[in-house]
């Protein structure tokens, strides 16, 4: 066995540890989101409002067809109910991750969240 | 008139530095009225360097040879030869073999100029100004692994800056800075063992004739 550890000496340890640690730092914060810290509800391609995470909430945002609930808690945001036959932004659950985005399309109604990192999709990249 | 003075000149050049000039034209049978040779006067030095260039260009022209999964992700061998002439001879001539190794890299793979010479241009200089930093830290702690690891961080983050503000102003570029991260941490960990290998072992000729 070829002694590799006679060529570190004690600060490329440290030197190699503090990489390590750097690029493990990176990975967690550019492949796994940024951290989402408010939520931006359109209705009718307008912004209605845009609230901030930190507060649990039930926000209620009118459209074509009806009132439309969205619900924040715990820092994550979800269309709770909403009047639209197929209920595919209700069945998206819970929203996490900036860039993350539920549209309810009958009602004219999403939820996009927003963060200082914005995740990309296989679309951009 | 200015053309016999000028072969004067060139007849006392080589007669005092004869080993040391490379006549690059050589037209004996020309008439005196013309320039018949012009002679590069080249120093000991000058000769080291580029032996050593020589040797890093080597370096990377074998290892174009080998497959990456993603372009940009390759060992850089040839710094290698940038950390062992660190040690032994100095920033300066480090620098000058870095410098010379792309400039002759780049006009022996054909792409001088294109975009790859400026990003392999760009990490070199970010490199040797991080080593030139990195060369004052107490030699008995760090050694040829630490600058090998900074430098090549160094030369990612310089490559991934001219990508962004020239090539692919995108920010989804960031997805790849994990890759490039990882790849710098292990391949300047892997050179670094091998230049300190290299280091250690008294009987290393290959940068010294």
């Amino acid at each position: 066995m070829y002694p590799v550890l006679a060529h570190i000496k004690i600060g490329d340890g440290i030197v190699l540890l503090l990489g390590s640690l750097f690029t493990g730092w990176l990975t967690v914060i550019l492949w796994h989101g940024g951290v989402a810290d408010k939520a931006i509800i359109r209705s009718g391609g307008k912004i209605f409002r845009e609230v901030p995470l930190s507060r649990d909430q039930v926000i209620e945002v009118p459209g074509p067809l009806g009132l439309s609930q969205i619900a924040i808690h715990n820092r994550k945001v979800r269309i709770a109910a909403d009047p639209s036959p197929r209920q595919y932004c209700v069945h998206q659950g819970w929203l996490k991750q900036a860039g993350e985005i539920s549209i309810c399309l009958p009602n004219q109604v999403s939820v996009e969240l927003n963060g200082g990192n914005k995740q990309y999709d296989s679309l951009n990249y | 008139m200015t053309a016999s003075i000028t072969e004067h000149q060139v007849q006392a050049a080589n007669g005092k530095e004869d080993e040391n000039s490379l006549v690059l034209l050589q037209d004996q049978s020309s008439t005196s009225d013309r320039l018949s040779s012009i002679p590069l006067s080249t120093t000991e030095a000058d000769h080291h360097i580029a032996r050593m260039a020589a040797l890093a260009l080597g370096l990377s022209v074998l290892e174009a040879a080998i497959p990456s999964p993603l372009p940009g992700v390759k060992p850089g061998l040839a710094n290698i030869v940038t950390l062992i002439v660190l040690e032994r001879y100095g920033w300066r001539t480090a620098a000058w073999v870095s410098l010379l190794r792309v400039l002759a890299g780049s006009l022996l793979m054909g792409n001088f100029l294109a975009p790859g010479f400026f990003l392999a241009l760009s990490g070199a200089l970010c490199s040797l100004t991080v080593l030139a930093a990195s060369q004052h830290l107490p030699r008995r702690w760090f050694g040829p692994v630490t600058h090998s690891i900074f430098a090549a961080f160094a030369h990612i983050a310089g490559q991934l800056l001219m990508v962004y503000f020239w090539l692919i102003p995108h920010a989804g570029l960031v997805y790849l800075v994990p890759i490039f991260a990882i790849a710098a941490l292990v391949f300047g960990t892997v050179n670094g063992l091998i230049a300190s290998h290299f280091l250690n072992e008294p009987r290393t000729g290959i940068v010294k004739t």
